[in-house]
């Protein structure tokens, strides 16, 4: 690991001043990404902004028909918040399967959101369920948030608060685990909103994306029997040695219909 | 006194204290005064010709004390690292065996192969300086596929083996097999891989040179599971210092799993370097580099052919196979695929003829070596996929099939045909037990549940054998190994009756400090608590091979057996002084001496005492003292063996396979401690589950690692495993004091075919006849699409 300034602002407008003030700078939150990266010494960022000691950002709140978590809520506590749990139920399983305990203790809302590692859990739940990222300037829709692999709409001097989701009728997400990882090889949210059947597919693509086959196909009846001779084609999904773009494909089919199937 | 802390008790591990407390210490817990870090240039590169490595920048760097290439040590004779068995080819002829040098001599041969060493004054300066080192490659074609170093043409990894190979051995009887076959009713075919696996004991490698310039002597701190053959390695090999001014010490290991039997460079040069820089040198690996150093495991092609008669009884064996060596000869490298493999073909079966023959191949992988059961997992893993293979095609029950081939128990000792005499066995009492522990009976209804639920539920059998107790130094000696394999042991009791063995063996997990005192315990009728164990240091331990092949409890535990009889001997003759009696008349028992049929007794710490303040003492006859020194030869190997049982379930839709039952009966011989026994079998079975579902180190075809970490290399975890139900049917070994035979490695052998056997089981009304490990969901998912489509066709 290459050494690096540290600043540990208070407010999320220092935090921003910082990171303004430093093109090289980095945003820590829980680390659980950016650490491993820095040891194996995939970044060398000049200044670290830890947002361990600011404090506006951890709080959940339901509000009428949104939910909203603070972008440092870790994995954890969203997993175990009653509010959550009573709102989205689906959210707190994917909470409750990121990483193992020592990953969801530290890793953050924000900081998966912000980081957009195209197998992360989160995104799945943020496109599938039409999120509000909000930041310290503005508010982005999560389909417009998410622009490539690791990439997304945010600024270099731009810091996730807050994600605020609405409540669907009912949701579920089915994961399939990379054995080691354990990110997603392929992880379906589905989601019945009030603008109707979402389905957003992470890990096996670049970044998270809607399957418009499958949600016209559950928009008409939303049963697991609707998704029946659907296939998806495997053209541009990843393919590794843990598994071809065939088996992504064929798997977004298995755990559609397991998600549908789970809906609660 | 009577103790309850004996041979056969589940005494909690003594070790375990200092561990719990955080209190082990380990090689990189140690700081030494005015120490050094050191850090490896390592080659990205399979195959490379170095044109030049320019150390400038490097040496400039802040905190940067030296940078040693390849041309240092070769100025300075370093003898490169040496292997430890000659294998001969058929014709007679020795194998091939490259130069290894430490540090690269113009050519690297692996991903990983160190060119340079950077010595900072921390081990974060280090590790920056390793990124100056300026290195001009000549990047050649590399062979970084087994399968690919045998074609005609292939790039040669050293031009001394043509066509890559360092040997082309073989054993058994070619003729007889033959003939075998050609009477044969039945004739089983199998192809299958044995797949690369990467030891990753927890604790990655550490050492620490340290150079007395007073005295002229060198210390070694290094992860260890042999100090002593390290220190004979160093000294008579590669760093040519004479024993005396050489101490190697091997402190608490974090787990070894075979992979620090094996003389590395990296402690090499550490006690090299020390002495030119004059500070202690440590090094310590990370996982990335332990991924591309340590020696890897397994990496078999084989094709086997089984003939048997018509009544499925096995008249003959024909193996052969490809074993890659990787980029060069690691300590015991050549002797896996040979003596530790092929001799265990006849496995528990009564097989009258047997032909193996093995080509070992150079490639430009990390070298290949001994890890966790080496070469016996290989073996019992090809013979039990044949043996049910051969059950399907013969349309014969797969355990029916077993009980007609097991060596019954009026047949021991049993001589197989390729060299090994069995001395002692019941395997039908190893399989019942083993049925009877998982519900054998009630399967179907488990199957019927199962595929209620939606999974394919298949049930696997491995009925295997092993060769531990390693070795008798003579028939290790005529089969090329190049040391003896004795194991030594010393018993020191203290003045006032406590007592301190030292020995050769080397505890990283085994829980000799516990086992070890328990046989003292028990001979000399103490609690464990007055036991102290002493390993892993060559100053203080006369002699000793060190700790593999489940070779401590048999071998050195002999050795202990025979250095307690001194000693309680000895004291027999103080007893007879002080009762006034004839030694003779003598009897110990339980922590007391006494004279045969009288109430006259002395405690065996009077004895003690006596020994050490001889002011009444038959000092004309006897010595003073009481302690006692015993090295000890097997006289066979011993033959641990069972039966492993697994049930799987798949989940058809996305090929997940889960291993739900696993219920095993091993025959460990005696048994010592049967929590440790327990506990070894406990993580045999994780690491075989493992070979079989999950690890596999992968190479490109251009020699590229492609998964060094554990984002990609999977290794099992406790919630990919069932509870284990784990029995044991002992039968003693005949041919030690002890009786025992050795648990460490029976899991990673016996497991693996039962896992495989378990899937193909369960896939067989589908229309699968092959998996290959590990079994990834996604090759079980595409096993069952093409059994699908052949079945449309």
């Amino acid at each position: 690991m290459k050494d690096f300034a540290f600043h540990r602002p208070t407010t999320i407008k220092d935090a921003v001043a910082l990171l303004r003030a430093h093109a090289g700078g980095k945003v820590l939150a829980g680390g659980q990404s950016l650490l491993p990266v820095l040891k194996l010494e995939l970044a060398e960022p000049s200044d670290l902004v830890s947002l361990a000691h600011v404090k506006e950002l951890h709080d959940i709140r339901l509000d009428g028909g949104t939910l909203a978590i603070g972008a440092l809520v870790t994995h954890d506590q969203v997993h175990r918040s009653p509010e959550v749990g009573k709102a989205i139920p689906a959210l707190a399983t994917l909470a409750g399967g990121i990483g193992d305990a020592q990953v969801r203790n530290r890793g953050t809302l924000g900081g998966s959101v912000a980081h957009a590692d195209p197998a992360a859990d989160y995104p799945a739940a943020l496109v599938g369920l039409g999120a509000t990222i909000v930041t310290d300037r503005r508010k982005v829709a999560a389909e417009d948030f998410f622009t490539g692999l690791f990439q997304t709409a945010l600024a270099h001097d731009e810091l996730v608060t807050a994600v605020h989701f609405p409540v669907p009728r009912r949701a579920a997400y089915a994961k399939f685990a990379h054995r080691a990882s354990k990110y997603a090889l392929v992880g379906v949210f589905v989601a019945e909103t009030a603008g109707g059947v979402r389905v957003a597919i992470t890990g096996a693509g670049a970044k998270v994306f809607r399957l418009a086959s499958f949600e016209a196909a559950l928009g008409k009846k939303l049963d697991a029997s609707s998704l029946a001779g659907l296939t998806v084609p495997s053209t541009d999904l990843n393919g590794d040695a843990e598994a071809s773009a065939e088996y992504r494909a064929h798997l977004i089919g298995v755990m559609a219909r397991r998600a549908v199937q789970a809906l609660a | 006194m009577t103790t309850n802390q004996g041979i056969g008790a589940a005494v909690l591990r003594k070790e375990d204290r200092r561990f719990l407390m955080g209190k082990g210490q380990y090689v990189d817990d140690m700081v030494l005064p005015n120490q050094t870090y050191a850090a490896f240039v390592r080659s990205m590169y399979a195959h490379a010709k170095i044109r030049r490595v320019d150390t400038t920048a490097a040496l400039a760097a802040p905190g940067v004390v030296a940078v040693f290439t390849g041309d240092d040590i070769a100025a300075d004779g370093l003898g490169g690292l040496p292997c430890g068995w000659l294998i001969k080819n058929k014709d007679g002829s020795p194998m091939v065996e490259p130069a290894h040098p430490a540090l690269a001599q113009g050519k690297v041969r692996h991903v990983g192969d160190p060119v340079a060493m950077v010595i900072a004054t921390s081990k974060a300066e280090a590790r920056a300086a390793v990124g100056l080192v300026e290195i001009d490659y000549d990047v050649l074609p590399a062979i970084g596929l087994l399968a690919d170093g045998v074609k005609p043409g292939a790039v040669l990894v050293h031009d001394e083996a043509k066509g890559n190979l360092c040997y082309d051995w073989h054993i058994g009887d070619p003729a007889a097999t033959d003939a075998a076959f050609a009477k044969a009713a039945h004739v089983v075919e199998l192809d299958l891989t044995n797949n690369r696996l990467a030891p990753n004991p927890i604790e990655p490698r550490a050492a620490i040179g340290v150079y007395d310039i007073a005295a002229d002597h060198h210390t070694l701190y290094t992860t260890s599971q042999n100090p002593h053959v390290i220190r004979l390695l160093m000294g008579a090999f590669t760093l040519h210092v004479p024993e005396h001014k050489l101490r190697v010490v091997a402190p608490d290991v974090g787990g070894g799993f075979g992979s620090k039997i094996f003389h590395y460079a990296e402690e090499l040069m550490v006690t090299w370097a020390a002495k030119k820089v004059g500070r202690p040198v440590k090094w310590t690996a990370d996982r990335s580099e332990a991924f591309m150093s340590d020696a890897h495991g397994r990496d078999h092609i084989s094709h086997a052919r089984l003939a048997l008669d018509a009544g499925g009884k096995i008249l003959g064996l024909q193996v052969s196979t490809l074993a890659n060596l990787g980029a060069y000869l690691s300590t015991f490298g050549s002797s896996v695929p040979t003596y530790l493999y092929a001799t265990l073909l006849s496995g528990p079966y009564d097989m009258p003829t047997i032909y193996a023959e093995v080509k070992a191949v150079f490639t430009n992988t990390v070298p290949v070596d001994a890890y966790r059961g080496a070469g016996r997992p290989e073996a019992a893993y090809l013979l039990e996929r044949l043996m049910d293979k051969a059950a399907r095609q013969l349309g014969v029950d797969r355990i029916e099939l077993r009980r007609r081939n097991l060596i019954r128990p009026e047949q021991f000792p049993y001589q197989t045909a390729v060299a090994l005499q069995y001395d002692t066995g019941n395997y039908q009492a190893t399989l019942e037990l083993a049925l009877k522990q998982i519900d054998h009976a009630s399967y179907d209804q488990r199957k019927a549940e199962s595929a209620k639920r939606g999974k394919l539920r298949g049930f696997g059998i491995s009925t295997y054998i092993e060769a531990c107790g390693i070795a008798p130094s003579a028939i290790a000696g005529a089969l090329g190994a190049r040391a003896g394999l004795y194991e030594a042991a010393t018993v020191r009791v203290n003045p006032t009756g406590s007592v301190t063995i030292f020995t050769g063996t080397h505890s990283h997990g085994q829980g000799h400090e516990t086992t070890f005192a328990q046989i003292v315990a028990d001979k000399l009728g103490m609690p464990v608590d007055n036991v102290d164990v002493v390993h892993g240091d060559t100053d203080r331990i006369l002699f000793g091979m060190g700790t593999y092949g489940s070779r401590s409890a048999a071998v050195g535990g002999s050795a202990l057996i025979k250095a307690l009889d001194k000693v309680i001997d000895k004291g027999k003759k103080i007893a007879a002084h002080l009762l006034e009696a004839s030694a003779g008349d003598i009897e110990f028992k339980d922590g007391t001496y006494r004279v045969i049929g009288t109430d006259k007794v002395k405690a065996f710490g009077e004895i003690a005492f006596t020994a050490y303040v001889p002011h009444n003492y038959p000092i004309e006859t006897l010595e003073p003292g009481l302690e006692e020194s015993a090295y000890y030869d097997p006289k066979n190997f011993t033959y641990p063996g069972g039966c492993h049982l697994v049930e799987v379930e798949i989940d058809p839709e996305t090929g997940v396979p889960e291993v739900v039952e696993v219920a095993i009966a091993d025959d460990v011989g005696t048994i010592i401690n049967p929590m440790i026994v327990d506990g070894q079998a406990h993580g045999g079975l994780a690491q075989g589950i493992g070979q079989a579902l999950y690890e596999e180190v992968r190479y490109d075809a251009e020699g590229q690692l492609t998964n060094g970490s554990f984002m990609d290399y999977c290794m099992p975890r406790a919630a990919d495993l069932p509870n284990f139900k784990v029995g044991n049917h002992v039968t003693a070994c005949t041919h030690n004091p002890l009786g025992v035979k050795g648990v460490g490695e029976c899991g990673a052998i016996g497991v693996p075919p039962a896992v495989i056997n378990a899937i193909i089981d369960a896939l067989t009304p589908l229309g699968v006849t092959d998996i290959s490990m590990p079994a990834t969901p996604e090759k079980i998912w595409r096993a069952i699409q093409a059994a699908k489509a052949n079945k449309g066709a």
